[in-house]
């Protein structure tokens, strides 16, 4: 199939960025979304222009590297998956494709459609850990955890950090990125005992790192490419009525 | 040189509690003192630099994706290993070691393997307390699933997602000591180059991979967590940034690189599509559990698969390997599915395919019971492949996978370069000739939790720290040398594009040093190479500058790499005149078509030393020696 991309080119943070066409000819359906930009890149590197930069890494959906919005959508037109695993065959001949990067306040952009998502990493660093030492803890079997939690536990901890729901929020908010860590956490035993305080300063640096508020749009669940409900963010929003308290005390 | 492992003497069960007695401490107060840096935020660095940081070192951690929780042990899928025996099915931590040992035909040292095997529970203990969701029964009891090799069941796993799992403990684990302020992370940042001074591991050299800017780090000693390095075969299941650079720069300093011919080619891989192909998606072995692998017994027969009655269909596993059946070690079960393909069974594009087949555990259990346990996989494979495994069986192709080979290191986990260490992947200690499955998670904490915190203190306690800066002279040459490739790079200005490059090199790889291995074949790579690397150095294109995010640079830097590490791996190859695991030598099988092993000649490490461009390395051979087990013929029929 032949298509026409409009591609977001930016040389850098400070260039002012604009769309750029191109055509991608003798497409495969059977190629995924970036062999078709590999493609696309090989013949603007043998023109001699510099081919579009984007993140990836696995190419398997897991990593989270992958970021890109796809005719407005990000990740792209698949429920539940990643740029790097959406296939050509969810397009048609002819089809115009708009690429852009992830769009929010927290998350500049380097260049073309790469962006930094280092104020995620700084949200984990504010408490998204059992403050737990290596060595000296008992014996795995010991923590008897109910087979509901440990399931409803690893349906949060599926999140692939990739910030697909910053991007889709029109607050930008990383609401669900965030719930999903502190769902986990607060599900287990293990994350009980620094839950209150998790919460509290998880999402005390969300607001200084430049996300916005959650005012729930939803835009984010059907954005995540691992579907993380936002059954997360009211466990969140009650884990921080309980913890206010509790957990500014702590933390100060 | 004759090298030595140094491992420790003393029965095989005491042989690491006698030495860590042996190793020297570092007081808590002169441990901030030191500074250690760490390549790579996968398993094992990361699980490597938070211990360290929680120990009181000021770690440097660096990594080159965007951030250390993109390192590629977040795509393990199907589990890691642990002598816990909890089901009481025969476990123990003997049984984990010679299963591995034996899995690694017998190329890999006992001390090392044993110790594995003993340290292997504590990390689930640790995983879980960091609150990794790993499957539970219903009374909330951890569950256990089999994988290759075993015969019993010790496999622990999170849904399909277990390297996943295991790396946010680690990388959470990590984030906490960020915080702390006693490690520092170096994201899209790519080690270059290793300094020496005096012999002595003494930093790196890396290039920022967002401004272009390259820069020194100096330090009391180098950790390298860098992983594995068969993207030399272009087309693997490796992530696209995976490369042996670093690796690949360390030996060109004086690291000796062992065993690099033996590469794990996995057999449950989705078939390649075309040209286009970036990279393969594994099919984790888990699903050999409850799937079964056929082709029909009619060549070239057409017939869609359901139409195919049983007797019309070969198990080939099932016949071969009656008692491990579809659950036959990984180098077994790749090199049976290439003999049916190339004799003409083969399913699918080109022949290059046999049949993953759910159809009886479907039945069985119900398609539920499938879809609990491969819910995920089944949704890769169809996105994938636009086929639905629940209605049809899967196709599956053995593809690159995981390399064994590596740095050489001793028992402490060091390089022969004094202050260089070596874990994860990235080391050739402990998996031999194959690996069996999830062992490599197993090792990977293993070496960063529990191995590297007790041995780095022993090297570190007979040094001075922080005698050396960024601003010695060795430095100034290293990021020297380092600008002078990136500038020589970027001033070819040829007509093909790296990936191009990286594509012939992966066909002679695949074509020559791939399952089969023959002289003449090894022969034909060892002079291809050269040449395809000659003309890499007059033609490649890479648009842009140095000092800008340049994507297409950093690839062609990874592929010149490999251009050279290809040579090495297939000259290790033709040396190792016998067949053993991933290294399969046509002219040494038995009657029957299976590997044979060559004791007497070849139970050694094989560890080359780097001369010099062009030059022909030397090899030097550790002894291989089992006081513990015999040396049996590998059987799993
Ligand atoms: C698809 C797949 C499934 C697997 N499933 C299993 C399984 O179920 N069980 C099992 O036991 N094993 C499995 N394995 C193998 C296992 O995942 C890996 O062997 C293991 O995770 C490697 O960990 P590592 O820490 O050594 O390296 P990696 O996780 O590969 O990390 C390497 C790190 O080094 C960094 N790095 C590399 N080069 C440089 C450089 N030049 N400069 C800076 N940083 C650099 C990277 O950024 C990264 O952080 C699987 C492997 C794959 C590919
Ligand atoms: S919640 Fe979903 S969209 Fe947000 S970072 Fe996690 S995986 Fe991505
Ligand atoms: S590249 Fe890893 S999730 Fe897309």
């Amino acid at each position: 199939m032949d298509l026409t991309l409009h591609v977001w080119r930016q040389k850098g943070p400070k260039d002012k960025g604009r769309l750029t066409t191109y055509k991608a000819t003798d497409i495969s359906s059977d190629m995924s979304f970036l062999e078709m930009l590999d493609v696309v890149n090989e013949g603007l590197i043998k023109q001699g222009i510099e081919p579009i930069a984007f993140d990836h890494d696995c190419r398997e959906g897991i990593c989270g590297t992958c970021s890109q919005v796809i005719n407005g959508d990000p990740h792209g037109p698949q429920a539940r998956t990643t740029v790097c695993q959406l296939h050509m065959r969810q397009f048609k001949d002819g089809d115009e494709i708009y690429i852009e990067p992830w769009r929010s306040r927290a998350f500049p952009v380097i260049r073309d459609l790469v962006v930094d998502r280092s104020a995620m990493d700084r949200l984990m660093q504010a408490g998204g850990f059992v403050s737990v030492k290596t060595g000296g803890v008992p014996d795995a079997n010991t923590i008897l955890i109910p087979k509901d939690d440990a399931e409803t536990a690893m349906d949060a901890a599926e999140c692939i950090g990739c910030g697909a729901c910053v991007a889709a929020c029109p607050n930008g908010s990383a609401m669900l990125f965030v719930a999903s860590k502190v769902g986990q956490l607060a599900k287990l035993p293990q994350g009980r005992a620094e839950a209150a305080r998790r919460v509290c300063t998880m999402t005390d640096a969300m607001l200084e790192e430049g996300f916005g508020n959650c005012s729930n749009h939803y835009d984010c669940e059907a954005a995540c490419p691992k579907g993380i409900s936002v059954k997360f963010i009211a466990q969140l929003n009650r884990e921080y009525f309980m913890a206010l308290p509790k957990g500014h005390k702590e933390k100060n | 040189m004759i090298l030595d492992g140094k491992c420790p003497s003393g029965p095989l069960a005491n042989k690491w509690d006698t030495h860590r007695q042996t190793l020297k401490l570092v007081t808590p107060a002169n441990k901030r003192k030191f500074k250690i840096i760490v390549v790579g935020t996968g398993l094992a660095g990361a699980s490597a630099a938070a211990t360290l940081g929680e120990l009181g070192y000021r770690v440097e951690a660096f990594c080159y994706q965007d951030s250390p929780r993109r390192a590629h042990s977040i795509a393990a899928q199907g589990g890691i290993n642990a002598a816990k025996n909890y089901p009481n099915d025969g476990d123990s931590i003997y049984r984990l070691f010679y299963d591995t040992i034996k899995g690694g035909d017998f190329r890999a040292r006992e001390a090392n393997v044993y110790r594995l095997a003993q340290i292997s529970n504590a990390i689930i203990d640790q995983c879980v307390a960091q609150g990794v969701p790993f499957a539970r029964d219903y009374a909330g009891y951890l569950e256990n699933r089999s994988f290759g090799g075993a015969q019993v069941s010790r496999t622990f796993f999170a849904r399909g997602q277990t390297g996943q799992q295991l790396l946010l403990g680690a990388y959470q684990a990590l984030s906490c000591q960020i915080a702390a302020g006693s490690v520092k992370a170096f994201p899209r940042t790519e080690m270059l180059d290793l300094v020496l001074v005096d012999g002595q591991a003494r930093g790196i050299t890396v290039r920022d991979l967002t401004t272009g800017e390259i820069r020194c780090h100096a330090a009391d000693a180098v950790i390298l967590a860098t992983g594995g390095y068969v993207n030399v075969f272009n087309l693997s299941t490796n992530a696209m940034g995976c490369s042996v650079t670093a690796a690949w720069r360390a030996h060109k300093k004086g690291a000796l690189f062992a065993n690099p011919c033996y590469t794990q080619i996995h057999p449950t891989c989705i078939p390649v599509s075309g040209d286009h192909q970036s990279k393969l998606t594994l099919m984790s072995e888990s699903l050999r559990n409850d799937g079964r692998i056929w082709v029909p017994k009619k060549s070239g027969d057409t017939r869609l698969p359901q139409d195919i009655p049983e007797t019309e269909r070969d198990y080939y596993l099932e016949r071969k390997y009656p008692s491990f059946g579809n659950l036959a070690p990984r180098d077994i079960a790749s090199r049976a599915a290439k003999e049916v393909c190339d004799a003409g069974y083969g399913v699918g594009p080109g022949g290059r395919g046999v049949y993953l087949d759910f159809g009886d555990s479907i039945e069985r259990l119900g398609e539920d019971a499938i879809r609990a346990r491969y819910g995920n996989l089944f949704e890769m494979y169809e996105r994938i492949t636009d086929e639905n495994a629940y209605r049809q069986p899967m196709r599956i192709y053995p593809a690159p996978h995981y390399s064994m080979g590596g740095l050489w290191v001793d028992y402490n986990l060091q390089s022969n370069v004094d202050g260089l260490f070596v874990l994860g992947e990235a080391n050739f200690s402990d998996h031999g000739a194959n690996r069996l499955g999830a062992s490599a998670l197993m090792q990977g904490l293993a070496d960063g939790y529990f191995v590297i915190p007790y041995t780095i203190a022993d090297y570190l306690a007979r040094t001075t720290p922080g005698t050396i800066e960024d601003t010695h002279e060795a430095f100034r040459q290293s990021r020297q040398q380092v600008a002078q490739q990136t500038d020589r790079l970027l001033s070819i200005n040829g007509r093909k594009t790296a990936s191009e490059f990286h594509r012939e090199l992966g066909d002679i790889m695949w074509e020559q040093v791939g399952m089969a291995r023959s002289a003449t074949r090894l022969t034909e790579a060892l002079k291809r190479i050269p040449e395809l690397r000659d003309e890499f150095w007059q033609n490649v294109r890479i648009p842009g500058s140095a000092q800008q995010l340049n994507q297409e640079l950093e690839k062609a830097g990874r592929i010149a790499d490999f251009l050279e590490f290809g040579e090495l791996l297939a000259r290790d190859a033709l040396n190792r005149e016998e067949s053993c695991g991933g290294h399969f030598r046509v002219e040494h099988q038995t009657p029957d078509g299976e590997a044979l092993r060559n004791d007497a000649d070849f139970a050694y490490v094989a560890a080359w030393q780097y001369k010099g461009a062009d030059q022909t390395p030397v090899l030097h051979k550790e002894p291989l020696t089992f006081e513990n087990i015999e040396l049996a013929v590998r059987s799993y029929k």
